[in-house]
């Protein structure tokens, strides 16, 4: 179990590593950021005044081990559009976004498990097929347009829930929705497949021939073992989420992570940007190898292969 | 599977004893029957048709702006009239025309960005499943990385800084979807690589070019049909995420997403013009979606549900 455990921290070492030089280069990527951030009309001088100001004329990697430096004593710079530091502008979007994202993750488990396991159970009747069709067009409809519909529909010509704000939870409702519909799909299907082939193993049988009931057969042997995957997946579902809020963060006006970067990369204020997606990047590293530990925990044959 | 190759086996084997029927035959068998994939699959057909020659099918301009016919309803609200079925724009562009040609666009980048993804994800998923060893750990170490990413804002952020054309998206978006590819293709091949036929390939002096070609490529195709239907769909609603974002195609050129963003402002007072391309988005991703389980179960191997 420890070999297993070192061996994922020093492949999750590497891969964050691997990340942040990613997220670094992200927006230098077109080779001339300095001049970006002067603007059309700005002469050579006050270009090359911008990159001195940045520390942009310094050699790419003395610049990226710069920032990574600061950044493990929890210095991020600061914004090039309002000076404020990155750190804080992250820590005051961070709440909004792990709370859209907590709450959409419950509603699609709530949905997804209970309807995956009627589908198992009920296999190829129209229950299943229904459930089928539900998460098919979950998966198929665009989430910002979704969204916008949940605002005609009941923000305009019912005016039941806010469509803008952060303020209570009642301003999530339509938010959660949107985002926990399109990502419930997978996990019923997850649950659904899982708890079919469960239901056809041996154990079952067993439990089945020994005379046990229908019932208590698929609820307490049956379904531990088909959730298994859904509860690692969810972990990796909640790292997902946290860095795809971006569109529905900026049409219910939500102040999130993904709003921020949203604005970050239409503003070029790369040191927000490259900081968001490394720690978007190091928390789902983390949510992996936490999902990891505990499906070795849970599952022999993977920790002693 | 190459369907002459299979059939020229099973001929042969047809005049000594064998009775059942072939995988070719099988595969016949199921997809006459399946609704859903001549369903889906017939609606795909017919929207790349209409796309293909939008010049001929529709009298209008895409950019052709009229600003005494604003804002012209639908043929289903009372005011609305057949020379404009789906009404015209803020600008009087005739909405059909601009949805056609959207779907040009659409279509096109997600077909490719999906072929561009599915090329480069199954080579180096094959690569990683073939030779195993330190070179699957590199494979596996890329795919970490890639995975730990926040998808939607490194597109965002790419397409931020390299511009919103039709060939960045096409890369933008093969970036994105290359891994899943990969995944898929790595295990298989890996569970292909242990059998019978490709030991007695290596057994006959075989080079390696021609073992991953013509043993494991072939064993491949049908996983790689299946995950590229799906991410068409998935690449056609991410272009769609984008240029809604603002940050995709650039107006006036049409294009799904674009559509939605256009008529945004609009939503209140002309719901249409975001209903309209919405629910085209919906429709053509679910019609690829039930085409994508279609293949599937047809060319699924035998007794798997």
């Amino acid at each position: 179990m420890l070999n297993y455990f070192l061996n994922r921290l020093i492949v999750a070492i590497l891969v964050a590593i691997t990340v942040s030089i990613f997220a670094f280069s992200l927006l230098r990527l077109s080779g001339d950021l300095a001049s970006e951030l002067a603007g059309d009309d700005a002469s050579e001088a006050e270009i090359q005044a911008v990159a001195k100001a940045y520390g942009l004329d310094r050699p790419f990697h003395i610049q990226y081990l710069d920032w990574a430096g600061s950044a493990l004593s929890g210095d991020l710079g600061v914004s090039v559009f309002s000076n404020e530091p990155v750190f804080e502008i992250i820590t005051a979007a961070m709440p909004v976004t792990i709370k859209l994202a907590t709450y959409s993750l419950i509603l699609s488990l709530v949905i997804a498990i209970p309807l995956g396991i009627l589908a198992a159970v009920r296999r190829n009747t129209w229950i299943d097929r229904a459930a089928l069709v539900f998460a098919v067009s979950g998966q198929a409809i665009p989430n910002f347009w979704l969204g916008l519909m949940f605002i005609l529909v009941f923000g305009v010509m019912l005016a039941w829930l806010p469509i803008a704000g952060q303020e209570t939870w009642v301003h999530f409702v339509l938010p959660t929705l949107t985002i926990g519909l399109s990502s419930m799909p997978v996990k019923m299907r997850l649950t659904r497949a899982g708890m079919i082939e469960v239901m056809q193993s041996d154990f079952i049988r067993t439990a089945r021939a020994k005379g046990l009931n229908r019932t208590s057969v698929m609820y307490k042997h049956a379904l531990r073992n088909a959730i298994l995957p859904v509860v690692s997946i969810t972990m990796v579902s909640f790292g997902r989420l946290l860095g795809g809020t971006v569109v529905v963060e900026s049409i219910f006006a939500l102040n999130g992570i993904g709003f921020e970067a949203l604005q970050a990369i239409i503003r070029q204020d790369f040191p927000v940007v490259q900081s968001i997606v490394a720690m978007i990047a190091f928390i789902y590293i983390a949510l992996t190898i936490i999902s990891d530990l505990i499906n070795a925990q849970l599952d022999p044959r993977i920790r002693l292969n | 599977m190459a369907p002459n190759e299979t059939s020229a086996v099973a001929t042969a084997e047809n005049e000594f004893h064998v009775d059942a029927p072939t995988p070719w035959e099988v595969m016949k068998v199921r997809a006459r029957s399946h609704m859903g994939f001549w369903i889906g699959g017939g609606f795909v057909l017919i929207c790349v048709i209409v796309a293909a020659l939008a010049p001929w099918i529709t009298p209008f301009d895409p950019f052709d702006q009229d600003l005494d016919k604003r804002f012209v309803p639908p043929v289903w609200n009372e005011e609305g009239s057949w020379t404009h079925p789906l009404g015209t724009d803020q600008f009087g562009r005739d909405y059909l025309t601009r949805l056609i040609f959207g779907g040009q666009i659409s279509l096109a980048i997600g077909f490719l960005a999906a072929t561009v993804a599915a090329i480069v994800g199954s080579i180096i998923g094959m690569i990683g499943g073939y030779f195993g060893g330190r070179v699957d750990a590199v494979v596996m170490y890329v795919i970490n990385s890639k995975l730990a990413l926040p998808g939607l804002i490194v597109s965002l952020s790419l397409v931020a800084v390299f511009g919103g054309s039709f060939l960045v998206l096409v890369l933008v978006l093969a970036f994105a979807f290359w891994d899943a590819y990969a995944v898929a293709l790595r295990t298989i091949t890996m569970q292909i690589r242990t059998q019978d036929f490709v030991a007695a390939a290596e057994a006959a002096g075989a080079s390696r070019r021609r073992i991953i070609l013509s043993e494991i490529l072939p064993n491949l195709l049908n996983q790689v049909i299946v995950i590229f239907t799906l991410e068409v769909a998935l690449a056609i609603l991410i272009e769609a995420t984008l240029s809604f974002l603002g940050l995709g195609i650039q107006p006036p050129t049409p294009s799904w997403g674009g559509l939605v963003s256009e008529g945004r402002d609009q939503m209140f007072f002309n719901p249409y013009l975001v209903t309209i391309p919405g629910v085209t988005i919906f429709i053509v991703a679910i019609a690829i979606n039930m085409m994508g389980d279609g293949i599937r179960d047809i060319t699924a191997p035998e007794g798997r549900n």
